[in-house]
């Protein structure tokens, strides 16, 4: 394993934060000097082999990493194509709280403890952000306050609980469609107010300069493990990598282990919610265009105006109007591609996993599950398929029981 | 490196150009209206400075047009437009209610420029639209700046625009004789105080403390000694802001800078009367109080 490439700073965005066109910082004035300091904070950690072999000894000793790579066994047959492709599972539903989140969140309340602060603040949509940063604030001895939306509130009402038993200030969000947005505006508006002794945790690859870069090296571990398992266990490369995309870190994480092999398709898919019209869904590749929201500019979801749409998706997780300035900038490269499912094909995606496999996804992973039984009738016999399985789905029991009612 | 700013990179980039060209003597004033206000200010003819913000649209745009006339009126030195956006993460409660009952009303970045020049020739105070950035990069930058010029907008203060972002940005509103103004913070660091002043026009619009915007009890401790440090690197004229909402305050605050902002507590108040018929009225008298 001498020869892997660096795990930092292989692929820096410009001095200002640019992956091409997209990204950047659109900040108020207030917040240009912490995220200068946060910028020149990360660079310094991630070049100091401490703060790394601390990471690393956290990730292995108290995530449980490196996760599985497990290959189903039932899925492709009752595909139809029986013995003829191969679909793996990268399980980082089998971290420590459960979902692919806590490699970022140990990651950089680490670094807020070097930084000196002694207080997070964070948004959660589903929770799973939420659940990893009050984890990694437990663990540290930070302060944890976590903005969440009203509506986020009500159908993850279990994360709640997790959070507020794991110390943490749970605040709820009431404005806007009361969702990620509107927690993220909250938490922005906090640390604004609290900048000289609170850390903003942010959980996706999203928001200004430096989180889109922080938030991927941080979750490159998936990536680089996924690689070398497939190779060890199956003996070449997939042919196809699929994630689901809400601001995409889980798909950053897993894509970027991937993106010097230029033969790998990746695929990343969007929430397609009821359908695609306006407020209906989440899917910004589909219904969005350029704009600059909470940051950063990217594709999002927006009016003739430039007001943001409300979104829709089954899935909290995914239920935002921005994705990671990365994706926009691999997409027009033309190196990563975007899909969309439904809220209905996601549940079909929940339940096949759960019956098949025995394995309860997150309605968000099973929106990469149902593309997959979508994009299996048109793949070669010999096909391997590699899908991240970003986080588990027993918060979801409640709003998929909903759902089928 | 291509910038979201740069012209023909909007999103609307294949829109026709505006056609009018009617503001341009509008605009030339504008230059000076500005410059003028704030010399006239500085020669202490008019007491203290006085900024007033409110949010274009509430409750309604036909209703702002009344108070900003109101404003004019009650002698408010300068008025700034708040251009309603969905997502106003700068802002605090008050502000945030004042967006959401004017994006209610369906006003968008257009209609508060119509508005503008529809009034332009009426009013004596000079215009600043006050934004965030994506309702502008939605309308297409260049073609925002035309339409700002032709409203005979005075000067443009983006938000969520830090001087790193705003270079093309600040030469296509310059270009048209609109001053960019800049906002300064208590994080700001003395580099970058010198690069604003070197930068900005018109006023430098100082924030007294950290946080999002709302009136309070009183000024904050930092905000004499954060305006002695703008002094130091700037003769641009100075505007603090961010929870000034009394007489005493503006009075304590001309006193070493040029121009008290009050926001918040204004917006309060038109939240206030809301549809009652002496909107204007209250808005008109609560100025003159402030001015008092």
């Amino acid at each position: 394993m001498g020869s892997d490439p660096p795990v930092f700073g292989r692929r820096d965005p410009d001095a200002r934060g640019y992956f091409g066109a997209y990204g950047g910082r659109f900040v108020p004035e207030t917040l240009v000097a912490p995220i200068e300091e946060l910028t020149a904070g990360y660079l310094a950690a991630r070049a100091d082999a401490v703060f790394r072999d601390e990471l690393d000894g956290l990730l292995k000793h108290y995530v449980g990493r490196p996760t599985p790579l497990y290959e189903t066994r039932r899925l492709a047959g009752d595909l139809g194509r029986k013995g003829r492709i191969r679909i793996l599972l990268k399980r980082e539903d089998l971290t420590h709280t459960g979902a692919h989140q806590i490699n970022n969140a140990l990651g950089q309340a680490l670094l807020a403890k070097r930084m000196g602060k002694r207080r997070v603040v964070a948004e959660t949509g589903a929770g799973q952000h939420g659940v990893a940063t009050a984890t990694a604030c437990a663990l540290l001895g930070l302060d944890c306050c976590v903005y969440m939306g009203a509506e986020d509130m009500r159908r993850q009402a279990l994360n709640v609980v997790r959070m507020r038993l794991l110390g943490a200030d749970v605040r709820q969000v009431d404005a806007g469609s009361r969702t990620l947005k509107d927690a993220i505006n909250e938490a922005m508006r906090d640390w604004v107010a609290n900048v000289t002794d609170t850390y903003y945790l942010l959980g996706s690859a999203l928001g200004p300069h430096p989180y889109p870069l922080m938030v991927r090296e941080f979750q490159s571990v998936i990536g680089r493990e996924a690689r070398s398992q497939t190779l060890d266990q199956v003996g070449r490369l997939p042919d196809i990598v699929v994630a689901c995309v809400g601001g995409g870190s889980n798909a950053m994480g897993i894509f970027d282990g991937f993106l010097d092999d230029k033969d790998v398709r990746l695929i990343g898919v969007e929430a397609g919610g009821e359908r695609i019209a306006p407020g209906r869904h989440a899917a910004r590749f589909a219904g969005g265009s350029t704009g600059v929201l909470q940051g950063t500019r990217t594709f999002i979801l927006q009016d003739e105006a430039g007001n943001i749409e409300l979104t829709h998706s089954i899935s909290a997780g995914l239920d935002y109007a921005a994705v990671g300035p990365e994706h926009a900038w691999l997409r027009d490269l033309g190196r990563t591609e975007y899909a969309h499912v439904s809220d209905a094909e996601a549940l079909e995606g929940f339940q096949t996993l759960a019956r098949l496999e025995g394995i309860l996804p997150a309605l968000e992973s099973a929106h990469a599950i149902a593309y997959t039984m979508k994009l299996v009738r048109d793949v070669a016999d010999g096909t391997i398929i590699l899908i991240n399985l970003s986080g588990r789905g027993d918060k979801d029991v409640q709003s998929v029981v909903e759902a089928l009612r | 490196m291509t910038r979201p700013w740069a012209p023909g990179r909007s999103a609307n980039a294949d829109r026709p150009a505006s056609a009018g060209l009617s503001g341009r003597t509008a605009t030339r004033l504008g230059r000076r209206r500005l410059a003028a206000t704030f010399a006239r200010i500085r020669a202490g003819n008019i007491g203290p400075g006085l900024v007033t913000y409110v949010t274009a649209g509430d409750p309604d745009l036909p209703r702002t047009e009344g108070i900003l006339r109101a404003l004019d009126r009650a002698g408010a030195d300068v008025i700034e437009v708040g251009v309603p956006f969905s997502d106003p993460l700068a802002d605090g409660p008050v502000i945030q209610r004042a967006t959401e009952r004017a994006l209610a009303s369906g006003t968008t970045l257009a209609g508060v420029l119509d508005m503008v020049r529809r009034l332009r020739a009426d009013l004596r105070a000079p215009i600043v639209i006050f934004s965030y950035a994506n309702p502008i990069l939605r309308l297409g930058a260049e073609r925002f700046a035309d339409q700002a010029r032709d409203a005979g907008v005075d000067g443009v203060l983006v938000l969520d625009l830090p001087i790193e972002e705003a270079d093309q940005f600040r030469a296509l509103v310059a270009s048209r004789g609109i001053d960019t103004i800049l906002l300064l913070s208590p994080t700001t660091s003395d580099e970058r105080l010198r690069r604003a002043a070197s930068l900005g026009s018109g006023f430098l619009y100082a924030i007294s403390r950290l946080g999002v915007t709302g009136a309070r009890d009183a000024i904050a401790d930092g905000a004499e000694e954060m305006v002695r440090r703008i002094r130091a690197v700037s003769s641009l004229p100075i505007a603090l802001g961010f929870g000034i909402s009394k007489p005493e305050h503006v009075r304590e605050v001309g006193q070493w800078a040029d121009a008290a902002v009050v926001g918040s507590a204004l917006v309060n108040v038109i939240a206030d009367a809301g549809a009652s018929l002496d909107l204007n009225t209250r808005v008109e008298e609560y100025v003159r109080w402030l001015k008092s």
